[in-house]
């Protein structure tokens, strides 16, 4: 893994993608790591574009800032690419990974030319048939994580696993529809 | 053994307020505040602690209860942000006035207009002249240590004042990061029962709180308010040494970030003190001999010591994030650089406005920022000596 990694995520109030970004953090402080895992606040509502960001790393973390060259972009919904600048400051050693449906050519030409790697996942189709329902953000998490390397899968896995055990205790339902999500997202992200 | 943890700002502090478990806490929400309240009840219903919760109208009643139950001999709190510390404002010098030591833990927010629910330290720095102490953390892990330390500042016999906590909105309450905790019998041990000297349910000495003071005597009172906020110094000193020996943490008044050698130094409160750090050891690095000195205790306000810290300094930048509108600077400049007059400094000084309403700070504006005091070191200071950092043209 690298010495620090950032992340930045793009995605609409409602879809998750603080709570995955906070989810990221804890799995990432479970394995030894120096966290960060914050929102950028406005007058947030339903649908409303929202940035979420976390710091990864090895060492104690002191800056403050928002992260605007980040190694890894993740948008958890698609029709932002029209209306935010989702790979400014990207880094071309690192990569964005877009949730859509569509083949990898349709997203291309949305990024402004960026030269660094693009992944997507279907995360709409995933989360139906694991959740049956649309709930983008696990699927997104689980991409990430497998796409950034900031930590082994399995290890990955066992850390939700325990984690959400413990966050739905009186729901087992819900537990193993968002590990069948979180499995399924490993293995379409391409 | 310390507990490794991760969490929030507001969850810290929140977790603080949940191992002193203080007798009463009445609140009313408001952002980016409104977690600690909710917090703090949520552990009231679950049992956690026995704190009285007092569900309020408005801060201006969240500060009166606290004031009653403090006067009746409890030791109280309350939680708040922005306007609903400026609903506060005429209880705040009632409650240091009447040497109740009240815990106030805000999330730093800016006052309205334009209407706004970031960071910024206008609501803190309006309240700088009420009689509070006011101690600033730069993390969730001093928010969290400078919540335990201070009941033990507030309550101390040659002290007696309410104490602000205060912590970045948004950037430190709702951010999630590492946090080392402290077991829970060792807080007890550390911050002990409130036991004051005079309280109202004390039925062997009837008193009275808050009585008119007339002309003969009033001015007495506010000399003593007076020094025990003066003595406040040594006690957060002596506070701060008891709290490294359960903690391995060390406090002072300030802290100093390779200011030893410095030539050119930065003096800030608050997260973005911790972004000038990363700027520093960049700028290190390529040998510019570039200094942070970050406040943690602005009231007392240690103005001689800080100045003192300072001397070897060229050139130095007072960051406020707050514009105090008297058209001269903000707070911590105007209050620094008196000190530094006083204490005869030749250094050149700016004053610089930055990160109104949550406006961002990078590391690459910190390195500017020490670019400029090099070349101010030399030249002198050109344009105004108050200006504005990251403002859009």
């Amino acid at each position: 893994m690298r010495e620090l990694i950032e992340i930045r995520w793009h995605g609409r109030g409602g879809q998750g993608a603080k709570t995955a970004a906070l989810l990221l953090a804890d799995v990432a402080f479970n394995i030894g790591k120096h966290v960060q895992g914050f929102p950028e606040y406005g007058p947030e509502r339903m649908g409303a574009p929202i940035t979420a960001y976390n710091r990864i790393s090895d060492n104690e973390i002191r800056v403050h800032s928002n992260i605007y060259d980040p190694d890894f972009v993740v948008v958890v919904d698609e029709t932002l690419l029209e209306i935010v600048d989702v790979t400014n400051g990207l880094k071309e050693d690192g990569a964005i990974l877009v949730n859509t449906s569509k083949p990898k050519e349709e997203i291309i030409p949305h990024l402004k030319g960026y030269k660094g790697k693009l992944y997507t996942i279907d995360a709409r189709k995933v989360s139906m048939e694991a959740l049956g329902k649309y709930f983008p953000n696990m699927p997104m998490l689980a991409a990430i994580v497998k796409i950034s390397e900031v930590m082994d899968t399995d290890r990955f896995m066992d850390e939700m696993e325990a984690s959400l055990k413990h966050k739905f205790a009186k729901k087992p339902e819900v537990l193993e529809g968002n590990m069948k999500a979180l499995w399924m997202a490993l293995e379409e992200v391409k | 053994m310390a507990i490794k943890e991760r969490m929030s700002g507001n969850e810290a502090v929140a977790f603080a307020i949940k191992q002193v478990n203080p007798d009463v806490m009445p609140a009313f929400p408001i952002t980016p505040s409104t977690e600690l309240p909710q917090f703090v009840s949520n552990y009231v219903a679950n049992g956690k602690i026995d704190t009285e919760f007092i569900p309020v109208e408005s801060e201006h009643s969240s500060m009166s209860a606290a004031m009653g139950a403090s006067a009746a001999g409890a030791r109280a709190l309350t939680a708040t942000s922005s306007c609903g510390l400026a609903l506060m404002w005429e209880m705040l010098y009632v409650a240091a006035s009447s040497r109740l030591p009240i815990a106030l833990a805000l999330v730093n927010r800016g006052l309205t207009g334009p209407l706004n629910i970031n960071c910024e330290h206008s609501d803190s720095m309006g309240a700088r002249d009420s009689g509070w102490l006011q101690v600033y953390a730069e993390n969730n892990q001093e928010a969290y240590d400078n919540f335990i330390m201070a009941y033990r500042v507030a309550e101390h016999k040659d002290v007696r004042l309410p104490i602000m906590t205060c912590m970045d909105g948004f950037i430190t309450s709702h951010a999630v990061e590492n946090i080392t905790l402290i077991e829970d019998d060792l807080v007890k041990k550390f911050v002990g029962e409130y036991e004051p000297e005079h309280y109202l349910l004390n039925e062997e000495e009837p008193m009275a709180v808050g009585p008119y003071a007339v002309s003969n005597y009033c001015m007495e009172a506010k000399r003593a308010q007076a020094q025990g906020m003066m003595n406040a110094k040594q006690v957060f000193l002596d506070v701060a040494k008891e709290f490294e020996q359960i903690s391995g943490r060390k406090y002072g008044l300030f802290e100093e970030y390779k200011l030893d050698d410095a030539e050119y130094a930065v003096v800030g409160i608050g997260s973005a003190m911790g972004t000038a750090k990363d700027a520093i050891d960049a700028l290190r690095a390529k040998g510019i001999k570039a200094g942070l000195l970050k406040v943690r205790v602005f009231r007392p306000f240690p103005g001689e010591e800080m100045a003192a810290a300072l001397a070897g300094c060229k050139a130095i930048a007072i960051m406020d994030r707050c514009e105090s509108y008297s058209g001269n600077g903000g707070p911590l400049g105007a209050e620094l650089t008196s000190a530094l007059y006083r204490a005869k400094s030749k250094a050149e000084i700016i004053n610089v406005v930055y990160g109104l309403s949550g406006r961002d700070v990078k590391v690459e504006d910190f390195e500017n920022l020490y670019g400029e005091l090099a070349d101010i070191a030399v030249n002198g200071v050109k344009d105004t000596q108050y200006r504005y950092l990251g403002l859009r043209e």
